[in-house]
């Protein structure tokens, strides 16, 4: 055992000695000097850090069991042997507004400047699986993100995009069988198989109740649609990630790093116990899951944070019964923290997301969002989201920090920092259980409360000045510098309504209707509905159509306000 | 005993960003405010009504997709439709700084947006509540 250790046993007693000596003779006597700024020094899940990491602090790791190699169990230091000395990650610029023809210009032009995979911001109408005419979409068009209500709507955002060969992302939660049904019968018609298609729906409910709030249908038809695509995708759209378990909203509603990593780890294990209890097998569905996680100021807490995140789960997966390397993969994208984006002196948010970029590449990320400097004024502009591509660029192609696979591996204080986030984990794992598991702790609003809770917190530290803000309660300027803004076309949203309007008299409405009520009858029984949706697109029955006889079958879910 | 001030902080339409909204509403209720929180998803009808039975002072709109021109305007009108124009109506989230001054002009008194100290929603308040 141990000479499997990290570090041999009689030199940690070496060090532990030297180390004495050191804060007696040399430390102690260097803070009469120079006091230390601050009393305690703490990241932002509160964690206090000290002043210096040894050996003595990961003495207790074992390398082969603990670490390991990139690609091997338990894939703390990656889940590529080779990582981005073989592929960079996919630059994947999360986008979308006004109307579908919008937003395929944007793709084109981010594609021109390349980005490498796509990915679609939907309005908030879509969003809750409205079309744009319904009444409750009034105001909502386009604003933040693109609007799709039927096929025809989709058809025209993939305008002369090759889906054969590039991989889109799609944040869409509650109606996300729907969307996705789109975009495979769109694939369909030009010709394209399921098998070759390849991208990723969020298709994450847990997450949408705990945080995000874009949910439809109560937990348990929710559950049985994700699991019903996951059972859809691995057996006819292999290619494609059913899910994409998300930290992001959670960590922007104001959680911490530990909370976004123990609540999304969490979730993830939910979904596979709900595929797990239908009878599917563990192997066949869980390569096909995917995660997405935030990238915040505190650099070297984030980079703990996509390790811990990537030996728990494998760890976990290996104890439902996985048996697939594949299966034990914790494989996420990142979005650089849209809530750490300031209003004051936009420009130097360029420098906020360059940090937060770069730990999560330190971090292994297998995909990227970096935000634009103007997301705390309005949706980024041209110019705003190309210097935000080439931040990817620069990082990827001239920082050298692709070299090597997982650089910061056995750095002292980013391994103690990995483990004390992966045990505060298992800490929020017992209290989730104890309350009866996820969905009941969601009902009880635990999840809700301790996210409210560190927002509070959060935002009376930098009331109070104890957390600097650079630009916000330091360093501001008299007067805000002003960059200009997207401009959307106004004359989207008539032109909108009016395909709609247009599609819903020229369609073959019988045949639209036969489709929904079988659907209908569907949804009131047990079968995989994936088909059924399927063939109510293909008939280019619209998203509000089809989502308003899922609300009819299954209800829809009210949240309890706690604040 | 002095009266304390009543606030609704609303949600209005689809949005789903209620980060700000808890915070201003916990703030303002450690402030010695009595605050009322709608929740998500509220219409403007819905917000107004809400306002009318909880008899409040002060209404506190936050809003981050965009719809604030809409949405924000729907619930102004509506107040004043009700003669409700003795309720002082505060917004906030992500607001261009252009479209304030219509906003200001539709009777919304004050916009705060990202970086605001609540202390300063606070004092804003305590110096401009109509009654």
């Amino acid at each position: 055992m141990g000479a499997r250790k990290m570090t041999k046993k009689d030199t940690v007693e070496q060090i532990r000695q030297k180390h004495q000596e050191w804060e007696q003779q040399v430390y102690n006597k260097a803070i009469k000097e120079t006091p230390e700024r601050k009393t305690k020094f703490k990241n932002l899940s509160e964690i206090d850090i000290q002043h210096l990491y040894t050996p003595e602090d990961i003495s207790n790791l074992e390398y082969l069991d603990a670490i390991g190699f990139p690609g091997d169990y338990p894939f703390l230091r990656g889940v590529h042997p080779n990582l981005y000395r073989g592929r960079l990650w996919t630059m994947r610029q999360f986008a979308g507004f006004g109307s579908a023809e919008e937003t395929n210009k944007r793709y084109q032009y981010l594609l021109d400047h390349g980005e490498t995979g796509l990915s679609v911001a939907f309005d908030y109408p879509t969003l809750y699986g409205y079309d744009t005419d319904h009444p409750l979409a009034r105001g909502e068009f386009g604003k933040c993100g693109v609007a799709i209500s039927s096929l025809v709507d989709m058809e025209l955002l993939f305008h002369e995009i090759p889906l054969e060969k590039i991989t889109t992302s799609m944040t869409i939660n509650g109606p996300a069988a729907i969307i996705w049904a789109m975009y495979i019968a769109n694939a369909e018609n030009q010709g394209i198989p399921k098998k070759q298609i390849g991208g990723t729906i969020q298709n994450d409910i847990l997450k949408e109740y705990i945080a995000q709030k874009s949910y439809i249908f109560p937990p348990e038809p929710s559950m049985r649609l994700i699991v019903d695509t996951f059972e859809y995708g691995f057996t006819q759209v292999p290619k494609w990630n059913t899910i994409s378990i998300s930290g992001y909203h959670i960590r922007e509603a104001g959680s911490t790093a530990i909370q976004e990593l123990a609540f999304t780890l969490g979730d993830g294990l939910e979904y596979v116990k709900a595929a797990m209890q239908r009878g599917l097998d563990i192997d066949a569905f869980a390569p096909r899951l995917s995660f997405f996680f935030n990238a915040h100021n505190d650099f070297f807490e984030e980079i703990a944070k996509y390790r811990a995140a990537r030996r728990i789960w494998a760890k976990e997966m290996k104890t439902l019964g996985a048996k697939k390397p594949r299966s034990l993969w914790m494989r996420f994208h990142t979005q650089t923290a849209g809530c750490s984006l300031t209003a004051q002196q936009p420009e130097i948010n360029i420098v906020r997301v360059t940090l937060q970029a770069l730990a999560a590449v330190l971090g292994g990320t297998q995909s990227l969002h970096t935000n634009s400097m103007d997301e705390a004024l309005a949706l980024p502009s041209e110019k705003a989201v190309r210097i935000a591509l080439r931040t990817q660029q620069i990082i990827a192609e001239e920082s050298g920090v692709t070299n090597t696979v997982d650089p910061l591996g056995g750095a002292y204080y980013v391994e103690w920092l990995t483990e004390k986030m992966e045990e505060e984990t298992y800490k929020y794992f017992d209290r989730v259980a104890a309350l009866g598991g996820v969905i009941p702790a969601i009902e009880k609003g635990f999840f809700q409360r301790e996210i409210a809770e560190s927002a509070y917190r959060y935002q009376k530290e930098i009331d109070e000045k104890q957390r600097v803000i650079v630009g916000v309660n330091r360093f501001q300027l008299d007067e805000e510098p002003s960059i200009p803004i997207l401009k959307m076309d106004e004359n989207g949203e008539e032109r909108q309504i009016r395909r709609l309007q247009n599609l819903r008299k020229d369609r073959d409405n019988t045949k639209v209707q036969q489709h929904l009520q079988k659907l209908r009858k569907a949804a009131e029984g047990d079968d995989n509905l994936m088909p059924f949706i399927l063939d109510c697109v293909h008939r280019y029955a619209t998203l509000g159509e089809t989502c308003q006889v899922l609300r009819d079958v299954f209800g829809e879910y009210k949240e309890q306000a706690i604040y | 005993m002095v009266k304390k001030i009543r606030v609704l902080v609303a949600k209005p339409g689809l949005d789903g960003h209620d980060r700000g909204a808890k915070i201003v509403a916990r703030a303002l209720r450690d402030a010695g405010m009595e605050v009322v929180y709608t929740g998500l998803h509220q219409t403007a009808a819905q917000i107004v009504n809400t306002a009318m039975q909880e008899d409040v002072d002060v209404v506190g709109l936050s809003l981050l997709s965009g719809a604030h021109m809409t949405l924000f305007v729907d619930v102004a009108e509506l107040l004043q439709e009700k003669q409700m124009q003795d309720v002082l109506i505060i917004g906030g989230g992500i607001i261009p700084q252009e479209d304030v001054p219509r906003l200001k002009k539709a009777g919304i008194s004050e916009v705060f947006g990202p970086g605001t100290p609540v202390e300063d929603i606070v004092t804003y308040i305590k110096k401009n509540v109509k009654r």
